[in-house]
């Protein structure tokens, strides 16, 4: 039974009832959860980012292959379908995982090679297999990874593999590991000049919020893209892949920020003049105490809305940065590197398969942007 | 109106003085500057430049003295002769480069931001107020995927299906033959057949973010005290609708020039580079890759003034549509 059922009720009838009582007694913390449970596709979304979270987490050991593993003997070839038996073999029906190995065709007039499942040809696959030796967390020497093929030198490519002979899905999980990453590493920066800005903003207001609103109108009135292309263009070519990794998220950041300090600005005006606020001033409280320690406290779960819903804005950009060239580069790999491949029409029409990272990128910005909308319609429990 | 014109007059030389300082800034980002790019080049050819011919070069593209120095001459150009700099890849002033391609991309703009706005307000006006139908749901899911996927992605899986289906892919803004026709009914279709995928991919995201703000509109203006008043007196539903909700909810259309006409821009960068348009987008990129910065600078300041350009008249439509806006400054 929910508050608003129960307010017709009469009070001996809504003691009664123990999930009233259990409501009346909740932290504020247990009712955001509870609003936000009924948000059943913000509820899985966060889910498949949690799960998203875990294999960025443990993704040498998810990914069948490293980063690095290139198989120049399979080049574009076709995703391969996991199955759990066959009938075909030599002693008829035979249980187990597995996957067709290859053959290859090569046109006569091209002298293009496709590579298409054979299934005379058997893979055997299982999980916790012996594979490419890595470093878990960069600390835990192993050699096992979830999925792969038992024979080390067998082809299985459950996505194919890319114009390189890359795996697609070991590569798609690693270029997971550095766009959403980016998006979260980003929109911390962003939100760390944003609380500034906006708090100072928003608590102070006269000629200060004046001052900050207008730069922020002026970094707003600028289209973002051409913005971050330009200064991601001063970038020298010879930068490594890491250093290059945090300048583009710094720089997706100086762009992106505007936004979270609107929002933070406009729940700082709201609160300035609450009574707790002024009783805090009177008790001897500094500035930054206040703002930091009694009031934004009060609006987190907004804040954590408003973050949620600005990760998908960076994901998409460095995307784009990515695929224009102008983002992160090959050896580093991100959903926009790996769409690279896919942009030459001649290699599309012949291996669609390329456009699964995209596939990616659009669940994981539609999941961010579902538990944002959840959270922010759960931020407020009080509120009917 | 004279002082909210004026207001936002004055605002917008303050936004054009911000955008031209910070693209000076970017051009000056990489080392090395213009003449030192010539410089290289001339060595390369084997005919070196001397001291005195480096020192002469840098004084007619205004690259000595200090950045002040520097940012003065190279603005007094612009404003003043329209100079705006030498392309150091093409080997011609950046105006020629840019000038024949910036028709294209403002006409390819427009017709996109005619149709989005075609295409957004009945959709979002049907989703409004058949609120909870099977239609709204499809429309409000093809609009999260339509902000979820990014653009050169759509432009991606159409080429693909192009691929399949008709074996090519219709690039540019006209097929050869047509080309250097003049214009007659058959130039048109052709445009029109070329022009609808780049529409189609630049306009997704535009009209998904339209629809979504306009049946938000629409949904908060029909939940007001004014609607139920009109409806109690039994003014006709469809008439109701048409006279007071739909012109508040109207106001989006003008207000969203601002965000709407820099993401056609930069879809057009994304689309552009695939479809080779003759547009500004593969200008820019080709340019950055080459750290042709005045030519790049040039373009990104194009884009962005042609942006605040776009946000002061729907401000100014704004302001002559809705005395809301127009009188709440003068308080």
């Amino acid at each position: 039974m929910s508050l608003k059922e129960s307010e017709g009720i009469e009070p001996e009838a809504m003691t009664a009832n123990p999930a009233d009582v259990q409501r009346t007694r909740a932290s504020q913390r247990e009712l955001v959860w509870w609003a936000f449970k009924k948000h059943r596709l913000a509820l899985i979304s966060a889910w498949f980012l949690a799960v998203m979270l875990v294999v960025i987490a443990l993704c040498e050991f998810v990914a069948p292959f490293g980063d690095r593993h290139r198989d120049s003997e399979y080049t574009t070839a076709q995703p391969q379908v996991l199955k759990l038996w066959d009938t075909d073999g030599p002693d008829g029906f035979r249980f187990g995982l597995h996957v067709d190995g290859y053959t290859s065709t090569q046109d006569p007039r091209s002298l293009r090679i496709t590579y298409e499942p054979n299934p005379e040809d058997r893979v055997d696959v299982g999980f916790f297999v012996k594979g490419e030796e890595y470093e878990l967390f960069g600390l835990i020497p192993m050699d096992r990874h979830l999925l792969g093929p038992k024979d080390i030198d067998d082809p299985m490519y459950l996505l194919g593999t890319t114009t390189d002979g890359q795996d697609l899905l070991s590569q798609m999980v690693y270029a997971t590991r550095v766009s959403a990453s980016v998006g979260i590493i980003g929109v911390l920066l962003a939100f760390l000049l944003g609380i500034v800005f906006g708090a100072i903003s928003g608590y102070f207001g006269g000629w200060i919020d004046n001052v900050v609103q207008r730069i922020i109108e002026l970094i707003m009135a600028v289209p973002s893209i051409p913005l971050w292309l330009g200064l991601a263009a001063a970038l020298p070519s010879d930068m490594g892949p890491i250093a290059r990794y945090f300048i583009i998220t710094t720089i997706l950041a100086l762009v992106a920020w505007t936004g979270l300090a609107r929002e933070v600005r406009g729940r700082f005006l709201a609160l300035r003049s609450e009574e707790f606020v002024t009783s805090a001033l009177l008790d001897g409280s500094s500035h930054a105490r206040i703002m930091f320690r009694h009031m934004l406290p009060s609006f987190s779960s907004h804040i954590i809305a408003a973050l949620s819903l600005s990760i998908p804005g960076m994901i998409l950009a460095e995307t784009a940065l990515s695929w224009l060239g102008m983002g992160l580069r090959p050896p580093a790999v991100s959903w926009g590197v790996q769409l690279q491949d896919a942009s030459k029409w001649s290699v599309l029409s012949g291996a669609p398969w390329l456009l699964i990272p995209g596939l990616c990128v659009v669940l994981v910005v539609l999941a961010f942007n579902f538990v944002g909308d959840g959270l922010r319609d759960a931020a407020d429990p009080y509120k009917h | 109106m004279v002082r909210y014109l004026g207001r936002r007059v004055l605002y917008m030389a303050a936004t054009l003085l911000a955008i031209s300082l910070m693209v000076f800034v970017i051009i000056n980002l990489p080392p090395g500057d213009y003449v030192t790019a010539l410089t290289a080049k001339y060595n390369v050819m084997g005919q070196g430049l001397t001291e005195s011919d480096i020192v002469n070069l840098r004084h007619r593209y205004g690259l000595d003295g200090n950045l002040l120095q520097q940012y003065w001459h190279w603005i007094t150009q612009i404003v003043l002769h329209g100079d705006l700099g030498m392309s150091f890849e093409h080997e011609k002033p950046v105006a020629e480069v840019i000038g024949p391609r910036l028709g294209a991309t403002i006409g390819v703009s427009f017709i996109t931001l005619l149709v989005t706005w075609g295409l957004a307000f009945p959709i979002g006006v049907y989703s409004a107020v058949k609120q909870h139908s099977l239609g709204d749901y499809a429309v409000t899911t093809i609009g999260f995927l339509g902000l979820a996927t990014p653009n050169f992605l759509i432009a991606l899986v159409f080429i693909y299906f192009s691929v399949t289906w008709f074996g090519s892919v219709p690039s540019g803004l006209c097929s050869p033959e047509w080309c250097d026709a003049a214009w007659n009914l058959g130039k048109l279709l052709d445009l029109l057949g070329h022009l609808w995928i780049p529409m189609l991919v630049i306009g997704t995201a535009g009209v998904a973010g339209l629809v979504r703000i306009i049946r938000n509109n629409l949904l908060d203006e029909l939940q007001r005290p004014y609607v139920t008043a009109a409806r109690a007196r039994g003014v006709p539903e469809k008439a109701l609708l048409r006279r007071y909700p739909l012109r508040v909810a109207l106001n989006p259309f003008v207000s969203t020039i601002g965000w709407v006409l820099p993401l056609l821009l930069v879809g057009d960068i994304v689309v552009g580079q695939i479809l080779s348009l003759p547009t500004l987008g593969p200008i820019l990129l080709g340019s950055l890759k080459s750290q042709d910065m005045y030519l790049a600078g040039s373009v990104i300041m194009v884009l962005s003034v042609v942006t605040v350009i776009g946000t002061l008249i729907s401000d100014l439509l704004l302001g002559w549509l809705d005395p809301r806006i127009r009188l709440g400054h003068q308080r």
